[in-house]
């Protein structure tokens, strides 16, 4: 084991499939030169050079459609977006061929392509450059979308992305580059896509939990323990399509009280979703209505104390549980 | 118009405490309504404005009627008018303003906010009331292992909000049930009016199921019996000498105040005589909450002393004089008159002899008390004088036999020929 941040685990995973594939490359802004806008493709320009370590001019739409063309002609483009808000100019390229190629094709171009980059809130970069925009990807098929919280499932899951042969939204968050935890020491080590992990068991509430809001939803299980003796158990679903409902039923079956905490505004929301397929699958388990802190719905404010008013916190995460258990 | 007491379908507005215009903070007190039973205040649920008066004093809404408008100062309420003068009793319209028509303002849970934003509180958990618009509520998981464990929820004081039951509160019943088996003491469920006495369900046999029907066949819904009692008050009246003996004019204690001690003292003696008939099951109270019949000019109200069995003779009697002041002046709260497991009317001092009182369901019997009478008696031989009291018990036979009711009139004689066996 090695202890790594998620940026220098995202960086190995890079590394070694670039090494691993000659068909990988990566492209993006200032991923090259510069070492990436975050760092997370440092040193990878120096090592393997012009052709596997693109950088683009300030032009998503065009960079990502250079991407979905070298897909579909057998290359395993790794798209850098500086953040994720700015994927949203590129959508089209996303959605509408990345997504329904394969489909619309009869099954003649595969596009085995990763869009990454920083999704969600950063510090006080205002509205335009906080959005968590996970349910939007998730909302048409075609897409995989993958939220890692540790460095080892960045590593893992990213390592796995690139290996899929269909488009992967891959997320990180800006906020937890620099958070550091152990990772295996095998250039092959991988984490299936589709598998949920439990971040800590419990045995009387559930929290389901991506991204930013797993660490945020350890500490409030951590901090529930010690003041109220209540157990949680918390769940990573790491990938986010396709999901791994069975795990989620399967803890609530035993607490029978859900807390979903995230990043995204609530309204159709993943959390919505996963309420939904819970209510389906877990119906007569439940002992409380499933309740899901989410960031407020308004644009992101600039200002450092509404910020963190609108976004998920420990507290919140805390208040919600206790609502759920009736205490 | 909200539903101020238990039984009320309509209320008469009494008067306006606030006027159009006039700002409120929750809580504060909107009107005075005039009910079937006492003049309730009307409480405002959140702040705001009183935008409109739709019933002025005098008027009567039925419940649910719109009775006035509330919301912001200076907001346009012209479509919630032409909507209450097009639906005449229409609900509260959805969006703000809304007229203060719509829940109980005495409840404690506010609406839910429509948001996911967590509320800083959870809202308390109240067994107060196990309904929701007279629906019990039940978490999926909480019904699925009560059904699984044959328990019936009606038995269940539910303690999320608005008295939803919980799998917490499974358990508890589940590891209650155990524990009474091995203990073989009652377990009593905490009754829905604040204050009032628990009680504790015990599934009917066979024998008693069929006895109540046929009973009840023969003679109505309650099929009633009397026992009358003679009873020797000589010492009730020496005990009540001396002890007022010793106390100020305004806290003397009356005959009746030692009869509703010693109905309570003996009630507990015998729990079937302290139930209700309730079907499928028998109501069992841990405590004595005694009904105390109270003349007033429109009729007839019976306040409540709570837990009798428990109180001193004064408190009792300090009890008895307030509650039937507030019933005279209708003061009285619904929780003050609803709720009583046993009930005694008193027409002693009114020259009645003898008579008989009509059960007040759902309690399984009411003692009528006549005057205490100087009478001769053969004593020892002799002819002597000795003040004889007359009780005559109406007993529900559904769940109250004659010897049940006879052993209980026997523990109640007991008690008021010698006194001191109340300090038992």
């Amino acid at each position: 084991m090695a202890l790594l941040t998620i940026r220098d685990a995202l960086n190995q995973a890079l590394r070694e499939e670039i090494i691993r594939d000659e068909n990988v490359f990566i492209m993006g802004e200032e991923v090259a030169e510069y070492d990436g806008a975050y760092k997370v493709t440092r040193g990878l320009w120096k090592e393997f050079g012009d052709k596997r370590v693109v950088d683009t001019p300030i032009t998503e739409l065009g960079f990502a459609a250079l991407g979905v063309g070298a897909a579909m002609a057998g290359l395993r483009p790794v798209i850098e977006f500086m953040t994720f808000n700015f994927s949203i100019l590129a959508s089209d390229q996303i959605i509408n061929h990345a997504a329904k190629m394969l489909y619309m094709s009869g099954g003649e171009f595969k596009v085995p392509i990763v869009f990454r980059g920083p999704n969600g809130s950063a510090f006080q970069v205002s509205s335009q450059h906080s959005q968590a925009l996970e349910a939007f990807y998730a909302n048409f098929p075609g897409l995989k979308v993958v939220m890692p919280s540790t460095a080892a499932d960045a590593k893992g899951l990213l390592k796995s992305a690139i290996r899929d042969d269909n488009p992967v939204i891959f997320m990180e968050q800006e906020r937890m580059y620099g958070m550091k935890g152990e990772v295996p020491e095998d250039d092959d080590f991988t984490i299936p896509l589709g598998v949920a992990d439990i971040k800590r068991e419990g045995k009387d509430c559930t929290i389901v939990a991506r991204s930013m809001t797993v660490p945020m939803a350890l500490e409030a299980a951590e901090k529930i323990q010690q003041e109220f003796d209540v157990s949680v158990e918390v769940i990573d679903p790491r990938t986010i399509k396709p999901l791994d409902i069975d795990t989620i039923v399967s803890s609530i079956k035993k607490t029978n009280r859900l807390v979903i905490a995230e990043e995204s505004h609530s309204f159709a929301s993943v959390g919505a979703e996963i309420t939904y397929q819970v209510m389906d699958h877990a119906f007569d388990h439940l002992d409380a209505p499933i309740k899901r802190i989410s960031t407020v719905e308004a644009p992101m404010p600039y200002a450092r104390n509404l910020e963190a008013a609108a976004l998920p916190s420990v507290d919140k995460i805390i208040a919600a549980v206790k609502e759920v258990c009736y205490i | 118009m909200p539903k101020l007491s238990p039984t009320m379908e309509e209320g008469q507005i009494a008067r306006w405490v606030k006027n159009e215009g006039d700002a409120f903070e929750a809580n504060e007190t909107l009107a005075e309504v005039d009910t079937d039973k006492a003049t309730m205040e009307m409480t405002a649920l959140s702040g705001g404005t009183l935008l409109k008066i739709l019933k002025p004093e005098g008027d009567t809404a039925a419940l649910g009627e719109a009775i006035a408008i509330i919301g912001q100062k200076g907001e346009d309420i012209s479509a919630l008018l032409d909507e209450v003068s097009k639906n005449g009793a229409s609900k509260a319209a959805d969006e703000k303003p809304k007229s203060v028509s719509e829940p109980e303002p005495t409840a404690g849970g506010k609406a839910a906010e429509p948001t996911e934003e967590v509320r800083k509180e959870a809202p308390a958990a109240t067994p107060a009331s196990n309904s929701y618009g007279g629906r019990m509520i039940v978490s999926p998981i909480a019904a699925r292992m009560a059904a699984d464990n044959g328990i019936d929820l009606r038995t269940i004081a539910g303690s999320g909000p608005q008295g939803r039951i919980i799998k917490r509160d499974i358990e508890e019943a589940l590891a209650g049930g155990g524990s009474k088996t091995a203990a073989g003491a009652k377990r009593f469920t905490p009754s829905t009016i604040v204050g009032a006495a628990g009680y504790s369900d015990e599934p009917t046999s066979k024998m008693r199921q069929v006895i109540a029907t046929r009973l009840a066949e023969s003679i109505g819904p309650i099929p009633t019996f009397y026992l009358t009692v003679e009873i020797e008050m000589d010492n009730v009246l020496a005990t009540r000498k001396q002890i007022n003996a010793s106390l100020e004019d305004d806290a003397k204690i009356s005959v009746n105040d030692i009869i509703v001690k010693a109905a309570a003292m003996s009630l507990l003696k015998h729990p079937f005589v302290n139930a209700s008939y309730q079907d499928k099951s028998i109501r069992f109270y841990d405590q004595a909450d005694i009904g105390v019949a109270v003349a007033i000019d429109e009729g007839l109200i019976t306040p409540v002393v709570r837990g009798a069995n428990l109180k001193g003779l004064s408190e009792i009697s300090a009890e008895i004089r307030d509650l039937a002041a507030k019933a005279k002046a209708k003061k009285l709260q619904p929780e003050e008159y609803t709720g009583a497991t046993f009930s005694i009317s008193n027409l002693g001092m009114m020259g009645i002899k003898e008579f008989t009182a009509i059960i007040n369901p759902p309690e399984a019997a009411i003692i009528a008390v006549g005057a205490s009478t100087p009478t001769p008696v053969v004593r020892n031989g002799e002819v002597t004088v000795r003040n004889l009291m007359h009780v005559t018990m109406s007993c529900d036979h559904r769940v109250v036999d004659g010897a049940t009711g006879a052993k209980f009139l026997q523990t109640f004689k007991q008690m008021l020929e010698t006194p001191a066996m109340m300090l038992l």
